[in-house]
């Protein structure tokens, strides 16, 4: 564990300096940088090593570490740490994101800003340990009850998780909602060189609902129960608004090779979109055009981006998953009239090879002409 | 009559809106002792009230600072998250029987055995009391509730969960004390236990849980004075008030 | 010399108070207040001694005391 430097001697004080880090630790470090006071966490793998970070990591910054008995605890010790007006956050995988959804509604609710990395292992159950994107739905919809919605950003590079990390922070900060971070294991396991120099945190965010003691002013509650209808309905409403608000301000999404017109559309994300990257570098150089929209935000959905693409593709729309098929549901929404994705995926922890995906694809494209 | 001196008076932790509890119910009398601690102590500006999922739901609206509504059972996490960000507050809990020592019977444990710096103030009435009446793990051997019409049958869900106790074999440093709210007497002493365990958390010496023998009149069947006199003849026998433990018997073992 | 006030608009008319009254100053009103229930009312009000057994008791801080002169503090709070 640790940071090996790739740039040493007298070179490195001129140039940025690169470090060669972890998923994990990259994560752990960025929130850090973006100015988060506690962190709160139940050991889980693929993950875990986030919590051996901050567990040196936060006393060195003045922070506050807590290893809590359950993720059901620390999800709700995140309610009354950021009740205070603390930036605060967690980290875990898949079955401890489950359990973490109780607090979850009633962090939305109570309309506190909380950061959730979730680093998706392969499931229903206890799965496996190993990557998949499986809990798509879980993140996208909602992880817990009632009419809510969070943030949804999903890195597929190391230093993007730390960006995205700092980024989830903000977004949480700015429409006082919870975001999550969806990673996979092979983001959170995976070494890469980081450039964390330019993350700091942004303009700090008045939070006169905090709950700081009520000297000098009147007291202050921070609650989700709301047992008259039509008041319930007004915060429904409002809550609605901040959802709408976040799919016109805030999609992010990469092009890749995105042009006029395609043979193939792909859609995919995380660590399946790199795999899908170097597929169509494959298939470029046999001539074939296929363009991949990467969507970073998976919530808000960038529903303009899929349906421009996939307006001149010969063969259509592919979406590829580390699942058996959950992101097709919005691509679907978002292609319209246009019809229906074909859908290619792996799951149970299983990765396909570049060779595997080019496959595919040259398939596609060869029945799409056909 | 007026003028003269006011020996007895609603306490400025308390605001003046009437509570919605049910007549005779001594949840009324809990949260006045808390809000005259409140009070003495000259904390009110700097604490954070943590109200449960039950009857006290609503406790933020009778208390006269800070509070935070915590889901069900999981008000020590929340006191947790508070108090670790934000050390130099006074955080308390405010948790009914069935809220702490059923469905967050771990969050109440593991927060006593870190020694989290906070007061919890556990009302024990035998009774879930929101939901109409049905059986807690507090719940008498041979009571009667909903859940138990032919009253609580030890060889099927076990015997009554005495939480004052069980915190007390911890080892962590702690102030565990019950009392109860039945009479006079009973509720002066009960403010004391209170008061007590508020100090510890000014001093920051340690964790602090008060566990208040309390009357559930309308979920029992019992007119409010027939409730007083139930806690005496069969809550108490079962759970003996007192200080089961002070910060200074650090082995964790029963304070005489 | 005390004086014992009950707000009766607050009052539930659990009657706990009536019952841990030594002096029997407090009773049972007959007219029920606006919240329907029969309140607690002071009776020979000149019998209150000001031990505040029934403001603790009161659930719902529906009692105030006032003493004129010297105050026994008979529950030793």
């Amino acid at each position: 564990m640790g940071c090996i430097m790739i740039f040493s001697g007298s070179e490195a004080a001129a140039k940025p300096r690169k470090l060669l880090m972890k998923g994990a630790e990259a994560i752990g470090e960025a929130a850090i940088r973006a100015g988060a006071k506690a962190y709160f966490c139940y050991p889980i793998t693929p993950q875990t090593e986030v919590a051996e970070y901050l567990a040196r990591r936060m006393p060195e910054v003045g922070g506050v570490f807590l290893q809590g008995e359950s993720e059901l605890a620390v999800a709700n010790m995140l309610f009354g740490a950021a009740a205070t007006g603390a930036r605060v956050f967690t980290s875990t995988s898949s079955p401890g994101f489950s359990l973490m959804a109780e607090a979850m509604s009633y962090i939305a609710g109570a309309e506190l800003p909380v950061v959730f990395i979730n680093v998706m292992r392969c499931g229903p159950g206890l799965g496996g340990v190993l990557a998949a994107q499986s809990d798509y739905w879980q993140a996208t919809r909602n992880s817990g009850h009632g009419d809510y919605r969070c943030p949804v950003l999903a890195p597929s590079s190391v230093q993007e998780a730390a960006e995205l990390t700092l980024a989830a922070f903000e977004l949480a900060d700015r429409y006082r909602n919870p975001v999550i971070v969806l990673a996979d294991g092979m983001i959170g396991q995976m070494m890469e060189p980081v450039m964390l120099e330019g993350l700091a945190a942004g303009e700090p965010v008045e939070k006169p609902w905090a709950t700081q003691g009520c000297g000098g002013r009147e007291p202050v509650v921070v609650k989700s129960l709301y047992l008259d209808p039509q008041v319930l309905e007004r915060m429904n409403r409002r809550l609605a608004e901040k959802y709408a608000k976040m799919q016109t301000d805030e999609v992010q999404v990469e092009l890749y090779n995105v042009r006029e017109r395609h043979d193939l559309v792909v859609v995919a994300y995380g660590t399946m979109a790199r795999i899908c990257k170097t597929a169509i570098d494959r298939l470029g150089k046999e001539g074939l055009q296929v363009g991949l929209v990467r969507p970073i935000t998976l919530f808000p959905f960038p529903v303009d981006a899929v349906h421009s693409a996939a307006r001149h593709s010969a063969a259509g729309v592919v979406t590829v998953e580390l699942s058996q098929g959950q992101m097709i549901d919005d691509v679907n929404l978002a292609l319209g009239e246009l019809g229906r994705s074909a859908f290619f995926g792996r799951s149970g922890g299983m990765v396909p090879t570049p060779d595997e995906v080019t496959r595919v694809f040259r398939d596609l494209v060869k029945r799409g002409a056909a | 009559m007026t003028g003269g001196e006011v020996v007895f008076s609603r306490p400025e932790s308390l605001r003046r809106t009437p509570t919605h509890y049910c007549p005779g119910c001594t949840h009324g009398t809990a949260h006045r002792l808390v809000a005259e601690v409140l009070d003495e102590l000259g904390i009110r500006e700097r604490t954070v009230g943590v109200a449960p999922v039950g009857c006290a739901v609503f406790a933020y609206n009778y208390f006269n600072c800070d509070f935070l509504e915590a889901a069900h059972g999981r008000a020590p996490a929340f006191a947790t998250g508070v108090k670790r960000v934000r050390p130099e507050l006074i955080v308390f809990t405010y948790q009914g029987d069935g809220d702490l020592a059923s469905i967050g019977l771990a969050e109440i444990l593991h927060a006593a055995n870190r020694g989290e710096k906070f007061t919890v103030v556990f009302v024990n009435n035998a009774i879930y009391g929101m939901t109409g009446g049905q059986m807690a793990p507090t719940t008498l051997p041979g009571q009667v509730t909903t859940t138990c019409p032919g009253g609580r049958d030890v060889e099927q869900v076990g015997y009554p969960l005495r939480v004052a106790e069980l915190l007390a074999t911890l080892r962590t440093p702690g102030y565990i004390a019950r009392g109860s709210l039945h009479g006079p007497e009973a509720i002066v002493a009960s403010k004391r236990l209170v008061r007590r365990a508020f100090e510890h958390q000014v001093a920051g010496t340690c964790f602090g849980l008060v566990e208040l023998l309390s009357t559930c009149p309308t979920n029992w069947g019992l007119t409010p004075m027939a409730a007083c006199q139930w806690v005496v003849d069969r809550m108490i026998p079962y759970y003996p008030l007192g200080e089961l433990k002070r910060p200074e018997s650090a082995t964790g073992q029963v304070a005489s | 010399m005390s004086a014992v006030t009950i707000d009766s608009t607050r009052c539930k008319g659990c009657e706990l108070c009536c019952r841990v009254c030594p002096q029997g100053v407090l009773r049972v009103a007959k007219q029920i207040n606006t919240k329907g229930y029969f309140p607690a009312e002071v009776g020979d009000g000149t019998l209150c001694m000001g031990c505040c057994m029934c403001a603790v008791v009161c659930p719902d801080v529906a009692i105030e005391v006032r003493v004129h002169g010297v105050h026994y503090d008979f529950l030793g709070q």
